[in-house]
């Protein structure tokens, strides 16, 4: 998590740096605000996972002597397929393309996005871990 | 090197739904709920490279319309949707969405070691989104006022409904917020897996120069995408509510959305270029035979564009008179020397290494030759007084393509031939392989270096006619029959995909001696990958697994270190050589 | 030149022979900057395809533009050659595996620090070009306030109360060199398309840009010079032609339909013929400029800024109302591009219409 955190922080501070500058330089709003942004990005998860790498053991994929052996276990859940994001995607499609063709599009947009949202729910409820 | 160390399958006894993923479904169901990345993967390349047939073939007609002075009769309309809806598709639905969409989501979870991405469902989705997106922005030319015309970029005002009435532009604009949650979702997704998916051993610093491009470009799409977001955001409500955010007659500003635009518009310049990047320098050290050189350098020169790129936005808009000339000329000038680095490190890969040219291999030597020269005059065009003699003409046109057809189509083509026999289990035929590329090599200096030289003699980009006697035509017909030279090369890519389909040859796990981990996976992978993974000292594991004796020669204050690294594994004894 | 205050200060810091090996180097660094100026003040310069230019501005672009030629050529040509070597000379012999290294540090370094120091260097001519390009002067002798329109131009001498307009390939006012009309002196009739800015040589003259509706993109080839028309926005810069002449001149920012269409060309006369030209034009009221006459567009405006505004929005306005017809139309007006007026078609009711006599005598 050293490194991970590292990057991300760096990225913060480098925005920090060139916001900063560039704000003197220029008093420019939009990209200012747009560099601020970036710092945020880079301060959020870089700080949460900078907390984490001081308390924490290094995983065996941190440590360069980490072996298969320690890797061992269940890693994560991975649903070997699934409906559910196509009937989510066809529900935001329809309802972007309400903004085009005409507001009654949101309603079977909005159906599918509701039932695809229970649908992922409930799938993931069932497991299916590797 | 004797043992072969077993990652269990954890969790296949308890889990009977392990079980239920290998009896195939029928081909459109598979299609349809596929969460495996490979299949995802797979989806994005074909949609890509459908998109960029269509683009391709939008461009031939383009090029005949400038064939000659006053065209062949193509309307003004017509030519402004063309090449608004080339750049689009090209920009947004292959160049971006074929690396990062398709071979990262492929290629980066085998890198590291991982079963899957870390979300798969989130993965899925994101490709339906990247799909619905890419129809709706080729929907356009099915309503009666057209496609968008307002250019890739669609300025406002321009882009207002004053000047851009029609559905056209506002399914553009639909398309552009599709897209990019689409590209957002893969970052975030690709972040997560490098973080937490890795395989033990495999340590930041010992990725695949792929993958550390593939997550600083995850990162530059996660700073990028939301500002293109927003700026397409309030270009719909200037559109359709009132506001008057772009436009003067409200009190807007309309170089406001210049600013958003290239915010997002040069790291996005990047974002289709640094995954290309990592596939040359994934595939010159296998032809070469040789670790890549200098990786750490490469690493942070990678770090170092990104960083980079979010700071020059503005060189986009040196004519525009609102910006501060020095700050982003100096920070565009200075992209260039990590780029540098890269160029020096590419070819330090190569020295004194044994080269075999098999087709990616030509295609990254074209991918190193056209890049240098679009990456020259773009030094040039960073200088703001030179940028005023050439800022939109056909100087700048060759430039970029110089620059993104050397990047997504010689590397990412070479990406192509190199992993094909990867993820389809049989090989692309070499000697067709071969002729696509000098076709296409020929074709492409033919198409482009005569537009540097009208652009220097004044010829703008984005006219569909212009006048004669100004000693443009010749340029521009040697321009055209170069395009359609290229056309004829990727037919000959359609011959070599059949060939390969009608007559497989199969092409085994490891066809070019790779060097990362994908390579020791079966051809195709299995359904999560890996059945078993060799240990992981170096960031080539397979290549040390097969060649046990001959790794990287340690070196520097990490010397000793490395050989401690290397010492606890069970290839110790046979690390004698290599100190 | 180096500051020898500041060199002797160094000499004391430093060990002996570093100073003397920085001192040296500095020295050379010193002698190559004065020396690339030298070489690029000559006009022996090849031109790299590019205009030498036609203004001070536009030479001293060209001489920055030339010197990065070169060094982009050398550089090119070093790691091109570098690239071609290896790829011939480390084809595969056999199937032995090389020496397997990966980092040579002080190599690294080395090609990092050398484009840092050459980026550098071009920053600094960068900085030193820009300056002067975009300098303005603090009294110009003409300025002359240039408004870009769908899909048009409009000049106005604010002065000398006296503008010119034009929409796309129509050229309303024929001037040219020597009394001569502009196709008779032009050196191709194509060269004459559009409205006519007319300049003086030898003077600062002070363009000041604006748009109507749209970006439009203000670009003079030969001036080695473009700069953005935005509405909302005002940009100033100044000219300081060097030669007489007709300089082309086209709107370079996409801009909607006619942006293909969207002419006009810079005549540049010696300052006494600009002065004959400036104060010998007609003046008209506004609206007998929508008559017919031969050089109707060519008008004085009555009360200087105030009409810009009013006249060029009525033909603004035009402008835009061609874009319902124009999809149809376009085609066929559009493609003429041999420098006949066929403009005259499509742009119904502008007071360019009239014009036609001009242009239609150079169709080739
Ligand atoms: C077969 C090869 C190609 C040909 C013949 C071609 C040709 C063209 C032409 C004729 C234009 C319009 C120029 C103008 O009128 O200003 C254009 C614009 C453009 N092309 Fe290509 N192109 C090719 C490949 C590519 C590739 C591979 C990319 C990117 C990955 C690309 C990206 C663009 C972009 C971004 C524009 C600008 C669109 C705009 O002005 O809004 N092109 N191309
Ligand atoms: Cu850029
Ligand atoms: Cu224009």
């Amino acid at each position: 998590m050293k490194v991970e955190s590292r990057l991300l922080v760096g990225v913060a501070l480098f925005f920090l740096v060139t916001g900063v500058g560039y704000w003197f330089w220029s008093y420019e709003q939009s990209g200012t605000v747009m560099l601020i942004g970036a710092v945020l990005l880079g301060m959020v998860p870089g700080g949460y996972y900078l907390w984490w790498s001081q308390r924490m053991k290094p995983r065996p994929e941190d440590r360069p002597d980490g072996t298969l052996e320690e890797g061992a276990g269940v890693i994560g859940a991975f649903p070997g397929s699934s409906i559910w994001p196509f009937v989510m995607a066809m529900g935001l499609f329809s309802c972007a393309l309400a903004a085009v063709f005409g507001l009654w599009l949101l309603a079977p947009g909005f159906a599918a996005v509701f039932f695809a949202a229970i649908g992922y729910t409930v799938e993931s409820r069932r497991g299916g871990t590797v | 090197m004797t043992l072969l160390q077993q990652r269990p399958p954890a969790g296949a006894g308890d889990h009977p739904e392990h079980a239920e993923h290998h009896d195939e479904p029928t081909f459109i169901v598979k299609w349809l709920t596929s969460t495996d990345h490979k299949v995802i993967g797979i989806n994005y390349m074909v949609t890509a490279i459908v998109m960029f047939y269509l683009s391709g073939v939008m461009a031939l007609a383009m090029r005949v319309q400038l064939s000659s002075p006053s065209g062949v009769g193509m309307s003004l309309q017509t030519y402004n949707e063309l090449f608004t809806m080339h750049g689009s598709l090209m920009l947004y639905l292959f160049a971006g969405p074929f690396a990062f969409g398709g071979l990262a989501n492929y290629i980066v979870p085998m890198q590291v070691g991982a079963p899957d991405m870390a979300f798969p469902r989130l993965n899925a989705f994101s490709y339906w989104l990247y799909l619905t997106g890419s129809i709706t922005m080729l929907l356009g030319f099915l309503t009666s006022t057209g496609a968008a015309a307002f250019g890739w970029v669609a300025y406002a005002p321009l882009s207002t409904s004053t000047y851009s009435p029609g559905p056209g532009a506002d399914l553009w604009i639909i398309s552009l917020f599709l897209t990019g949650f689409s590209a957002v979702f893969t970052g975030v997704n690709l972040v997560a897996t490098i973080f937490y998916l890795r395989a033990p051993g495999m340590t930041m610093w010992r990725m695949p120069i792929f993958t550390w491009n593939m997550l600083v470009t995850a990162l530059l799409i996660l700073i990028a995408f939301p500002v293109l977001t927003a700026a397409m955001v309030f270009l719909w409500t200037d559109r359709h509510l009132g506001t008057h955010i772009y436009t003067v007659a409200g009190g807007g500003v309309p170089v406001l959305y210049q600013n958003l635009f290239w915010f997002f518009g040069h790291p996005e310049v990047y974002i289709l270029a640094l995954p290309y990047f990592g596939i040359a320098t994934e595939i010159i050290p296998v032809f070469s035979r040789k670790p890549v050189f200098g990786y750490k350098g490469l690493v942070f020169a990678t770090l170092a564009i990104a960083a980079l790129s979010t700071g020059v936005w503005a060189h986009h808009m040196f004519t525009t008179g609102t910006v501060l000339l020095p700050f982003f000329s100096l920070l565009s000038l200075l992209i260039a020397v990590p780029t540098g680095v890269k160029f020096f490190n590419w070819i330090g890969t190569m020295w004194r290494g044994q080269i075999s040219f098999k087709t990616p291999m030509l295609f990254c030597v074209g991918f190193l030759l056209a890049f240098l020269m679009g990456g020259l005059t773009g030094v040039m065009l960073a200088s703001p007084p030179i940028d005023f003699a050439t800022h939109d003409t056909y100087f700048v046109v060759a430039h970029f393509h110089q620059v993104l057809f050397g990047t997504a189509v010689f590397a990412g083509f070479a990406g192509f031939y190199f992993w094909y026999p990867k993820m389809f289990g049989r090989m692309l035929h070499d000697g067709l392989g071969k002729a696509h590329f000098w076709t296409m090599f020929v074709g492409f200096w033919l198409t482009y270096l005569p537009q540097y030289v009208l652009g220097l003699h004044g010829m703008p980009r984005r006219i569909a006619t212009y006048p004669s006697g100004l000693g443009w035509t010749a340029l521009n017909m040697a321009s055209t029959v170069g395009s359609f030279i290229i056309g004829a090369s990727f037919l000959i890519m359609l011959v070599n995909l059949w060939v390969s389909w009608r007559r497989p040859v199969p092409a085994g796990d490891n066809p070019w001696d790779g060097h990362a981990l994908e390579w020791f996976a079966s051809s195709p992978p299995v359904h999560h990958n890996f059945e078993k993974l060799p240990p992981i000292r170096s960031e080539r594991p397979t290549w040390d697994f097969n060649h046990p004796d001959a790794r990287t020669i340690p070196h520097g204050r990490h010397a000793e270190h490395e050989l401690v690294g290397a010492g606890a594994s069970a290839a110790r004894g046979d690390d004698t050589t290599g100190a | 030149m180096p500051d020898p205050r500041h060199d002797a200060g160094r000499g004391r810091r430093h060990a002996d022979d570093a100073g003397r090996r920085s001192r040296r180097r500095r020295r050379l660094a010193a002698a190559g900057a004065a020396a690339l100026p030298l070489v690029l003040a000559g006009c022996k310069l090849p031109t790299f395809y590019g205009y030498r230019g036609r203004t001070s501005q536009a030479h001293d672009e060209f001489l920055l533009f030339a010197g990065t030629v070169i060094a982009a050529i050398v550089v090119g040509a070093i790691t091109g050659a570098l690239i071609l070597w290896s790829v011939f000379r480390y084809r595969r012999r056999s199937d032995a595996i090389p020496r397997q290294f990966q980092y040579h540090i002080p190599l690294e370094i080395f090609y990092t620090a050398v484009p840092i120091v050459i980026v550098l260097v071009l920053f600094g001519f960068t900085v030193y070009t820009e300056n002067k390009v975009d300098n303005i002067a603090p009294n110009p002798a003409v300025t002359v306030k240039v408004t870009a329109f769908q899909w048009g131009w409009r000049f106005d001498y604010t002065n000398q109360h006296v503008f010119v307009t034009g929409v796309r390939e129509d050229n309303p006012d024929p001037v040219g060199l020597g009394g001569k009309t502009c196709v008779a002196s032009a050196p191709t009739p194509n060269d004459c398309l559009g409205p006519a800015l007319v300049l003086p040589t030898r003077e600062t003259v002070r363009i000041v840009l604006v748009s109507n509706d749209v970006v439009h993109g203000f670009y003079v080839p030969q001036f080695n010079f473009n700069r953005y028309a935005l509405p909302g926005h005002t940009n100033r810069f100044d000219f300081n032609i060097s030669h007489s002449g007709i300089y082309r001149g086209q709107c370079n920012q996409l801009c909607g339909l006619y942006h293909s269409q969207m002419f006009f060309h810079v005549v540049a006369l010696p300052p006494a013929q600009f002065d004959a030209w400036v104060t010998g034009t007609q003046p008209q009221p506004d609206n007998a400029s929508l008559g017919s006459t031969g050089a109707s567009t060519t008008g004085a405006s009555t009360t200087g800024a105030s009409t810009t505004g009013a006249s060029t929005t009525g033909t603004s306005t035009t402008g835009t109302s061609t874009t319902g017809t124009s999809t149809t139309g376009a085609s066929t007006t559009g493609t003429s591009t041999t420098g006949t007026s066929t403009t005259g078609t499509s742009t119904t009711g502008t007071s360019t219409t009239g014009t036609a006599p001009p242009t239609a005598t150079t169709s080739s």
